[in-house]
Formats: C-alpha cells, structure tokens, sequence
C-alpha cells in the first residue's frame, strides 16, 4: 500500500478504535456523575474525593486522548465533506486541534488530580 | 387510475425544464415505457439510453419521482396515480434530455483498480476456486453489478466530494480483492483506501436501498476497510 492509502487507513482505524473507548468512557462518567450528586455534593466535597486519585487521573487521561482523537478525524471529515477542504494543509489543521484538545483536557485532569 | 399518465420529462442540458406530455396508461407498463411512448409518438427529438429492456444492461436508470431507478423495470402502476416525474441520473453531467454523460462513473471503475490482473502465467492450467471458499461467496454476493449508476446517483458522499469512487466501484474492487487469480492487490488497496476511497463512505446503505439487483455495496466497502486495515497493519509494523 502507499503511503497515502496506509496513512488513511489507519486513521479510519483510530477513528473506530477512539470511538469504541470513548463510548465505555462516557458510560463511565455519566454513571460516576449520577452517583457524586446523588446526596447534592459541592464542589469542594467532589474536589475532596478527586485529589490524588490516580484511578481518576488515568481514566480521565484516557478519556482526553480518546478525545483528542476522535474530535479531529471526525472535523477533517466534515472539513472535506462540506467545504471540499483537503490536502496537507487541513492535516496540519486537525493535528493543531488534537493538541489543543490533549493540552487543555489533561490540564483539566491535572486540576482535579493535584 | 386514470386513462392518461401526466409525465413531466426533463428536457435540455444541465440548464433545462420539465415538459409535460399525456400518455396513455396501458397495463403492465414501463416508466421506460411511458418514455419510448413519449419519442416515438409525441416528440422524436427526446434523448434517453435504454438497450435490453429487460434489466440485464444497465444502461436505463433515470431519476423516477426523485428516486434513481432502473426504468425498464419500472411499473407505473406500482407508482401510484399522480403525475411521473422523469429526470437524468443525479450525480453525473447532463447531455440531452434523459441521457447523461456516463463516463466519469466508469473512469471510477478503472481508478478503484477494476481491472483483472492475471497473476498466472499465460497457458496455464484453469485455476480452481472452490465455490463454498469464503473468497468465493464474498465475490459471488457482489458479482451481479449491472453498472447501472443506481446506486452513485443515490449515494450523497458522491454529491459532496465528486472525487469519491463510489458504491459501485468499490463494490467491483472487493469482488476482484476476493479473486485469488488475481495479482494486483497491493496496488488495488492503494487505489481504493486513499481519501476519495472507501474509509470516506458513511455506511448509511442508500446504496443498498436503492440497487435494483438488491446488491449490498455498503458491505463489500466494510470488506475493503477491512482487507485495508490487515494491510496497513501488517506493512506498517
Ligand atoms: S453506504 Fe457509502 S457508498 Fe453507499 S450510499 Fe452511503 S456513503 Fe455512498
Ligand atoms: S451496485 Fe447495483 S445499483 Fe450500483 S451499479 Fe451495480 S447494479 Fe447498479
Ligand atoms: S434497458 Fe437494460 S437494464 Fe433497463
């Protein structure tokens, strides 16, 4: 296969895979939500509980690359599909948007982490 | 039903307008019949393509009350009593009238890697395949194609990036990835995994739906992301 072709696929590839991690990440969160405020907790008492969790820190960390994956193939896509955008310059696009995503979603985790 | 059949035919090129004429309703008749009706008594300037007339050629599709369809197969009876609509095949440029030029649907094909490559040596001994081989029934589901541009006028992928291969040459791709006398299947997957190509589809099966010969394009393409992903894997590491 090409290079093109190879690059393609494995994106398509990571799109699936993202996908399928971000629906038992969500599942996850929803049911962790559901259970927190259950007794109407502050955000001081969630803060209390979240502090140096690693099993935290790692699924939300998850959560974010899984994210930070699947956002951007999907926005190329739509970038393609809608406005015929295409080439080297809309990759460079959608890796930017991936950082954006990791940069700012794990600084996110790392306040509620540390 | 009414005595008469109301169809409004597209007339001109890509700049055009419906044109109305009254048919005579007769039984078990043919929208392609309606259309060789209209050319034969009421107007013989009326451009359209049709050959077998008995769904075996696929060269009769037209946009039949917004749907695209094969029109010899077509009865007017079953598509209620209310004026029929006949237009060219969306997707593709208009020529004249009813015709629309078919080439860039087949410049597809070669492009998707249609084309058998032998991989015996000439004069060799007749291949066996096994008819019940997995390879086998893959390509047998999808072999049936007519070409009839069906399904890549239906297909909204094609409407929104004209650079996709679309459900129809896919489909033949994956008939030819599952023919193990082939040889050509590195340069094949190459063709049709590149961004135009088979990771693009959305899987939402209008292709399917709308296959005169109930063929089921959607998955000879989850075929081909899949053989390409086995592919990527195996070259990439
Ligand atoms: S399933 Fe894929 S090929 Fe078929 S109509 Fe939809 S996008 Fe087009
Ligand atoms: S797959 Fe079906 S609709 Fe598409 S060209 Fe072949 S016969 Fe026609
Ligand atoms: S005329 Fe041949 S398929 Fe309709």
């Amino acid at each position: 296969m090409n290079f093109r072709a190879r690059a393609e696929t494995i994106a398509w590839g990571a799109q699936r895979a993202s996908a399928a991690v971000l629906g038992v990440c969500v599942l996850v969160h929803l049911a962790t939500i559901l259970y927190a405020v259950r007794g109407g907790l502050t955000a001081a008492e969630i803060l209390g509980r979240t502090r140096g969790s690693a099993a935290l820190a790692l699924f939300y960390g998850l959560f974010v690359v899984a994210v930070s994956i699947h956002a951007p193939l999907g926005l190329r896509t739509i970038a393609r599909e809608t406005f015929g955008w295409r080439g080297g310059a809309l990759d460079l696009a959608a890796a930017a948007v991936a950082v954006f995503l990791v940069w700012f979603g794990w600084r996110a985790v790392g306040g509620l982490f540390g | 039903m009414s005595a008469t059949i109301e169809a409004r035919i597209w007339r001109g090129g890509a700049a055009g307008k419906f044109e109305t004429f009254s048919v005579p309703r007769r039984e078990s008749q043919t929208v392609l019949d309606v259309v060789t009706f209209i050319q034969r008594k009421l107007d013989p300037t009326l451009s359209y393509r049709f050959a077998c007339r008995v769904g075996m050629c696929g060269s009769c599709a037209m946009t039949v009350n917004g749907r695209p369809r094969w029109t010899c197969r077509t009865h007017v009876a079953r598509l209620g009593d209310g004026p029929l609509t006949v237009e060219p095949l969306a997707n593709l440029p208009r020529i004249k009238d009813l015709a629309v030029d078919m080439a860039p649907f087949f410049d597809k094909w070669a492009k998707a890697g249609g084309k058998f490559v032998p991989s015996a040596a000439e004069g060799a001994d007749f291949a066996r395949v096994e008819p019940e081989s997995e390879a086998r029934r893959q390509a047998d589901a999808g072999i049936e194609c007519i070409g009839c541009a069906v399904c890549y006028s239906a297909c909204d992928l094609v409407s929104w990036n004209p650079d996709y291969l679309g459900p129809a040459a896919l489909n033949r791709a994956w008939t030819l990835v599952n023919d193990v006398r082939d040889g050509g299947q590195e340069a094949r997957l190459s063709a049709v995994a590149g961004d135009a190509g088979c990771h693009a589809c959305h899987s939402q099966q209008s292709c399917r739906e709308h296959c005169p010969k109930s063929l089921n394009p959607t998955a000879s393409i989850a075929g081909l992301k899949r053989a390409s992903l086995r592919a990527a894997w195996k070259g990439g590491a």
